[in-house]
């Protein structure tokens, strides 16, 4: 059964503007799948549909068996914690460290303490971070920036992780980094959906492509 | 449950960092807090303090019926017997004219006064204690017994009492609407610290909603900031009674010594101390649930 799957899925923002029209699709568990389009075609949208950040106005948005226009407010969190977000502008916390900013998702989900570290160390790991642990996350690079986003998003475990534009600040050798660990999730099971206008990077990486062309699938 | 110990311990601690990140503001809030709670509090330790005082000085009700100065025995033995047969009374005690006098040339200073009269100034009475301190018993026993035959003048001696019974009673409304108001004061005063400390961190609760933190984990550090803001502003709250009671009994002290009292204002009993910061921490809370609320209802989803 899909992951995620779209069915005539429309949303209107307050002021008339149509992001997406009749948008209908479907992910399998473990596939990696890029989202592209030119800019304002809707794709960050579409991810924050899938997130419960955004409701839809129209059609069904089912992600995880579930179905988000029908979830109650105070599901959406267990909903969230199945989904990891890397987001343009995602907020980094510059009063604690790389490390605090890792374990914050896990101590925000009810995780005990130990076993905690034990999984932000792992995450920081994966991302080359940890010798960088104790540093504020303001004085990483733009690159370490994004990977220390990738390591909170996935030291949940999430089934899913959604990517917004992550290598649109970086240059050519961090993207393909970034990609890398990407790639690297999507190998051990986890579903990934990113969206990019970067036609290098799908071009090198030859995975399935959504294109949007306003707010409608091509 | 250890989890959840865990969870509630980390969220206090964060929430204490937090305090101390910027002790000024913390400190001004808590003063805020504390000067609104002392009003109420301080007004009704002093009230409770002259009831206390009022009820010392009179225990029981007391009539005196003061008689003519030509009754002659028959009319006392008549006077005395309507006083014991009414409803309501407990003793009658009669006060000879002769015997009164004597004890007030035995008060220091009038013996020379009483010396000097050429004949005794006072009446005979009696001394009436009534069985309970209903003032409607004591009206209507009182007009009862101005009517008796040779009977000139009845004193209730617990007029003042009662007026300053009436004038407490007063004053404890005060301090209730006093105390209402200061509160809504005080729930006002952390609703707004506690918005500020919303704003500073809006990024992180934006961070915690998107990971999926449940609202529950993101009021938690803002209901412990709000009640211990509450408990802080109690503490001064008490501490700023207790301070001015020391100053005022500093003062009292020399007024009661003038008066032969050892009169002072007594602190608050523990009940009382506890209650009052029990009712700052809940209303601290409050002030802290209200915000948060107010906050993530503006803001449901993201």
């Amino acid at each position: 059964m899909a992951i995620i799957s779209f069915s005539q899925v429309s949303k209107r923002y307050p002021g008339g503007f149509e992001a997406l029209r009749g948008v209908s699709f479907s992910v399998e568990p473990g596939e990696m799948v890029f989202l592209t389009g030119h800019s304002g075609a809707g794709k960050t949208t579409l991810l924050k549909l899938i997130a419960a950040i955004e409701r839809p106005n129209g059609g069904s948005v089912i992600v995880n068996g579930k179905n988000l226009s029908a979830l109650r407010a105070g599901a959406i969190p267990y909903l969230r914690r199945n989904i990891g977000l890397v987001f343009q502008g995602q907020k980094l916390l510059y009063d604690r460290s790389v490390f605090d900013n890792v374990m914050l998702p896990l101590i925000a989900t009810g995780h005990p303490y130990g076993e905690s570290m034990r999984r932000a160390r792992a995450a920081l790991q994966k991302v080359g971070l940890l010798e960088r642990e104790k540093a504020n996350p303001v004085t990483l690079s733009g690159g370490e920036q994004q990977r220390l986003c990738v390591a909170r998003a996935v030291v949940n475990r999430p089934a899913i992780l959604l990517a917004d534009e992550p290598t649109a600040s970086l240059d050519s050798a961090y993207a393909d980094e970034i990609m890398a660990m990407f790639d690297a999730f999507n190998q051990v099971g986890v579903t990934v959906l990113i969206a990019t206008h970067d036609q290098f990077l799908i071009g090198k990486w030859r995975k399935r492509l959504l294109t949007l062309d306003h707010g409608q699938l091509r | 449950m250890k989890i959840w110990l865990q969870h509630h311990f980390l969220s206090l601690a964060q929430t204490l960092r937090r305090l101390l990140r910027s002790p000024f503001t913390t400190l001004l809030s808590v003063a805020a807090i504390g000067i609104a709670l002392a009003l109420p509090t301080g007004t009704y330790s002093v009230l409770a303090n002259i009831k206390s005082f009022s009820g010392r000085i009179s225990p029981e009700p007391q009539l005196s019926v003061f008689l003519s100065r030509d009754a002659g025995r028959a009319d006392i033995a008549g006077v005395e017997a309507r006083l014991r047969d009414a409803v309501g009374v407990s003793t009658v005690r009669f006060v000879d004219r002769n015997a009164a006098l004597a004890d007030l040339k035995r008060s220091p200073g009038m013996a020379d006064v009483v010396g000097a009269l050429r004949d005794n100034p006072l009446p005979d009475a009696f001394v009436v204690t009534l069985a309970s301190t209903d003032p409607a018993l004591m009206d209507s026993l009182e007009r009862e017994f101005g009517s008796l035959p040779k009977v000139v003048h009845v004193q209730a001696e617990s007029v003042w009492v009662r007026r300053l019974d009436a004038l407490l009673r007063l004053g404890r409304t005060a301090v209730i609407v006093l105390g209402v108001l200061l509160g809504l004061a005080l729930v006002a005063v952390t609703f707004n610290t506690i918005r500020l400390q919303i704003l500073t961190q809006r990024d992180e609760i934006e961070v915690c909603r998107l990971i999926g933190a449940t609202n529950a984990y993101i009021r938690r550090p803002f209901f412990y900031l709000g009640s211990l803001l509450g408990l802080a502003g109690g503490l001064a709250a008490l501490a700023i009674v207790w301070a001015a009671l020391t100053v005022l009994n500093r003062d009292l002290a020399q007024l009661a010594l003038l008066y032969g009292s050892d009169f002072r204002l007594r602190p608050p009993a523990t009940q009382e101390l506890l209650g009052v910061l029990a009712l700052a921490v809940v209303l601290g809370w409050l002030g802290a649930y209200l915000s948060v609320s107010k906050y993530l209802r503006e803001s449901p989803r993201d």
